[in-house]
């Protein structure tokens, strides 16, 4: 069967439900009485299985189904909940965790060997004496009776007189069944393997958009035994019940039922044929089985409505709203080229309206960092027992929104520097105690807004990071001459350790310090546009904060001019804009530097760098310098003149001129020329 | 890859657009080319490969422009009012190529076109082969070698 259609379905749900097992099991950790807790992880385990077993994903099915008996003996409390279950479970979580991701790149399910876990989830049921009494079967309703019409009479007729039966089936599916139409697909499927479908209620289009509650009616022509039937439909899972009457027989009983007017008439029909329930009704208990579980408090249920939406139709109308500024920009230049007051007053209601329609746009794609925050819990879980230590991690802000594209790739960085705080910074329980701390680290990830930017933080109270031992690490490994390290002060020597190659682990562990750390955490940021910085206190604790702007797309920026040429500079790294003389400059060791208020800071020359070809003319004695910062380094950049701060639209330069230094992109101006837009850190 | 499909082909029929380069003509397969637009701003880019002139805004979109002559080791010629720049696609890459005057779009057949082994030199990775045209020499150049996809 043709499964394609559900899978990226499958795949991301599987993801959103494993990781609410994750949350629960962590809950569960902590409160092993909250039976809420085991509900919401029996329930989300049995979608997961529910799910597998539709995509034909045997081993998963098995997996969780396993899983889920164990679960459910916890849930009976016929089992404690102990350590060795937690982490079995975990482990559990973790190989569906890798089966789910082979499949979502296209490799087989069975990647890991679950027969180790399987073996000791069944020792775990079997150490369970009282075997848990099945569930008693629901008392089956009768199959409602469907009316038809004389044309259907007549090929009912056709088909009992050349000999074939005629089955009323009435497929019920279990209330849990989440891919309602690919089982009804199968349903179908297996049915016109041995007759023909004559008529479904409701119609197969409903069908397919699941338009139905958890059962539907089929009247099948077949000549295979009903009890074959039944047997086949049976095997498909996920279905709940069949129940096949003889059309015959229901014909012969409406005719009867027809003739006493006294009789009502058949109820079922409408029974059979539900009113399509609500779409938007129908996501809904999964959903609210995804929210992790808190406790045991939980939110009510919310009645919010929302469109799953492919990142690439985003992409394209931010695409379309950039245009659509560009072109607003063009029409201002000509209403003040020509002095149209009218066009330039409408031209201000139509900014306010496109400024809204950017935050719009740019709000839709943003998601809170709770989705990339909510793996770490588990993961500091891990790496603390593994690591020895006590470690309590709090977590502030998961709220904050950013742009999915920085959320895609914020992950890893963080998860470096979390490792690093856990690894390096946060001390051993006795050495702790012996410093006279609480024998637990306290680590914590903090999000918040800044301004346009959006900081996030990794803090610990550990040992500090020593500005010595990274003067002494860096120089030995000739990163930097004896000198230099001795001219940093402290704050700037230990940001060495951003730089390529460094890493103070004395022991190489597998958790960090392999030497590809903190550079990697610090380019991967600055691709996204943002920046990190380090505070430390040797004894009391580091933080790492990473800045990241809201939003790629559109940004605000300076463009400047060098000779003929028209560049931007982004707004986020402008200090301030001066006017000096040429006397100003003056060289330090034969670099060119200005003093502005009391600090040093070096001077480029962008037509230099740039090698913009000079043109003659006289040297102006005015020069304008931008003043850039990259974290708490400034330089000043001296360009030939400003020409004003304008909204630009980021526009990449295509693979032909990929990874070209000092320029990260470019933009289309106003008047239809393409200015480039500075990478201010690769100048400085 | 700048061999066509077959789809416009007719029989053994390719049909060209020509150009000219200096005194010589050249020319991409039609399936190639994407649009001819007069010469408009090009933004010089810093750091990029010296046969590549700069950049322009093809509405909206950055496109990346070659100087052809350069990349083809040609003597320059100032801009004229023939100067054109022809927008050419390979794979998902579109690029710009300045030349100094779109002749005609020609049907060649393809029995007409000989393997490029007149000129034995450095550019001729740069062509797939020479097509003839009663009199006229056209010479079709390998796109994916010029936008350098194809390294040397």
């Amino acid at each position: 069967m043709d499964t394609n259609q559900y899978m990226e379905m499958f795949l991301e749900e599987s993801r959103e439900h494993l990781q609410s097992l994750n949350d629960g099991l962590l809950g569960l950790e902590n409160d092993p009485e909250d039976l809420s807790i085991l509900n919401d992880i029996f329930r989300n385990a049995h979608t997961i299985k529910g799910m597998s077993a539709t995509m034909g994903y045997t081993k998963i099915a098995e997996l969780t189904h396993d899983t889920e008996n164990v679960l459910d003996l916890l849930r009976k409390e016929q089992l404690k909940v102990s350590e060795d279950i937690v982490d079995t479970l975990f482990k559990c979580v973790d190989s569906l965790e890798q089966m789910v991701e082979s499949i979502g790149e296209g490799g087989p399910e069975d990647v890991v060997d679950v027969t180790e876990i399987a073996a000791k989830l069944s020792a775990l049921v079997k150490g369970e004496a009282a075997a848990a009494p099945a569930a008693p079967a629901a008392e089956a309703p009768a199959a409602p009776s469907i009316e038809y019409d004389d044309t259907d009479k007549d090929v009912i007729n056709q088909a009992l007189g050349s000999g074939m039966r005629v089955l009323h089936i009435n497929v019920a599916l279990t209330e849990s069944c989440v891919l309602k139409s690919a089982r009804s697909y199968m349903v179908m499927n297996a049915l016109d393997q041995l007759g023909d479908v004559m008529k479904s209620i409701p119609p197969a289009e409903d069908l397919e958009q699941e338009k139905f509650e958890h059962s539907f009616d089929v009247v099948f022509v077949t000549d295979a035994e009903p009890s074959t039937v039944e047997e086949t439909l049976m095997a498909i899972s996920e279905v709940d019940k069949v129940v096949i009457t003889d059309v015959a027989e229901e014909l012969k009983a409406q005719e009867a039922a027809a003739k006493a007017p006294a009789a009502p008439a058949p109820a079922a029909a409408p029974a059979a044929a539900p009113a399509p329930a609500p779409a938007a009704a129908k996501p809904a208990p999964a959903k609210k089985a995804a929210a992790p579980a808190k406790g045991a408090e939980k939110k009510a249920p919310k009645g919010s409505q929302s469109v799953r939406v492919d990142i690439e139709k985003l992409d394209n109308l931010l695409n379309l709203v950039g245009e659509l500024v560009i072109n607003k920009v063009r029409l201002e230049q000509i209403g003040i080229t020509h002095r149209l007051a009218e066009l330039t007053e409408t031209l201000e209601q139509m900014d306010r309206v496109t400024t809204d329609l950017q935050t719009v746009v740019m709000k839709v794609r943003m998601v809170p960092v709770g989705q990339v925050f909510n793996r770490f819990p588990r993961m500091v879980r891990d790496l603390a027992k593994e690591l020895n230590k006590e470690i309590n991690l709090t977590i502030e802000g998961e709220e904050t929104e950013l742009d999915r594209t920085v959320i895609d790739e914020i992950g890893d960085p963080l998860m470096h520097l979390l490792r690093n705080s856990l690894d390096h910074g946060v001390e051993h329980p006795d050495d702790r105690e012996a410093k006279g701390k609480p024998r637990s680290g306290e680590v914590a990830l903090i999000a918040r807004h800044e301004g346009n930017n959006v900081v996030i933080m990794v803090t610990d109270d550990g040992k500090g990071i020593n500005a010595d031992a990274i003067r002494r690490k860096a120089v030995e490994k000739g990163m930097i001459s004896q000198e230099e390290a001795d001219s940093l002060n402290d704050a700037d020597a230990v940001r060495l350790i951003f730089l390529p190659g460094f890493s103070t682990a004395e022991t190489i562990t597998d958790v960090s310090g392999r030497g590809v750390g903190m550079d990697v955490v610090r380019s991967k940021i600055e691709t996204l546009g943002g920046h990190v910085d380090v505070e430390t206190k040797v004894d009391e604790g580091s933080v790492f904060k990473i800045k990241l702007p809201l939003t790629l797309a559109i940004i605000q920026a300076l463009l400047v001019k060098v000779q003929e040429e028209m560049y931007a500079i982004p707004l986020g790294s402008i200090d301030s804009t001066i006017n000096i003389k040429q006397e100003d400059i003056k060289t330090v060791q034969n670099k060119e530097v200005i003093v502005l208020r009391g600090q040093i800071i070096p001077i480029i020359r962008l037509g230099n760098i740039l090698n913009v070809p000079t043109q003659e003319g006289e040297e102006n004695d005015d020069i304008f310098v931008v003043v850039v910062h990259l974290g708490e380094r400034k330089a000043g950049i001296v360009v030939d003149n400003l020409i004003g701060q304008q909204e630009i639209v980021i526009k990449t330069l295509g693979k032909l001129l990929a990874g070209l230094k000092v320029i990260s992109g470019a933009t289309v101006l106003g008047d239809g020329r393409v200015a480039l837009i500075l990478d201010v850190s690769a100048l400085m | 890859m700048a061999t066509p499909e077959n789809n416009v082909q007719v029989d053994n029929e390719v049909q060209v657009v020509a150009f000219k380069l200096r005194d010589e003509e050249y020319g991409f397969n039609i399936l190639n080319v994407k649009e001819i637009k007069g010469l408009t701003d090009i933004t010089r880019v810093p750091f990029a490969s010296d046969f590549i002139k700069g950049v322009i805004n093809l509405r909206g979109s950055v496109l990346p422009v070659i100087d052809l002559k350069k990349r083809l080791g040609l003597q320059n010629t100032p801009y004229t009012d023939d100067t054109r720049i022809v927008i050419v696609r390979s794979d998902d890459i579109e690029v710009g190529m300045i030349v100094d005057a779109v002749t005609e779009v020609i049907t060649l057949d393809t029995a007409h076109i000989d393997a490029a082994k007149v000129v034995d030199n450095e550019t001729n990775r740069f062509i797939t082969g020479i097509g003839k045209e009663d009199d006229r020499l056209i010479i079709m150049l390998n796109l994916d070698a010029i936008i350098g996809l194809q390294e040397e």
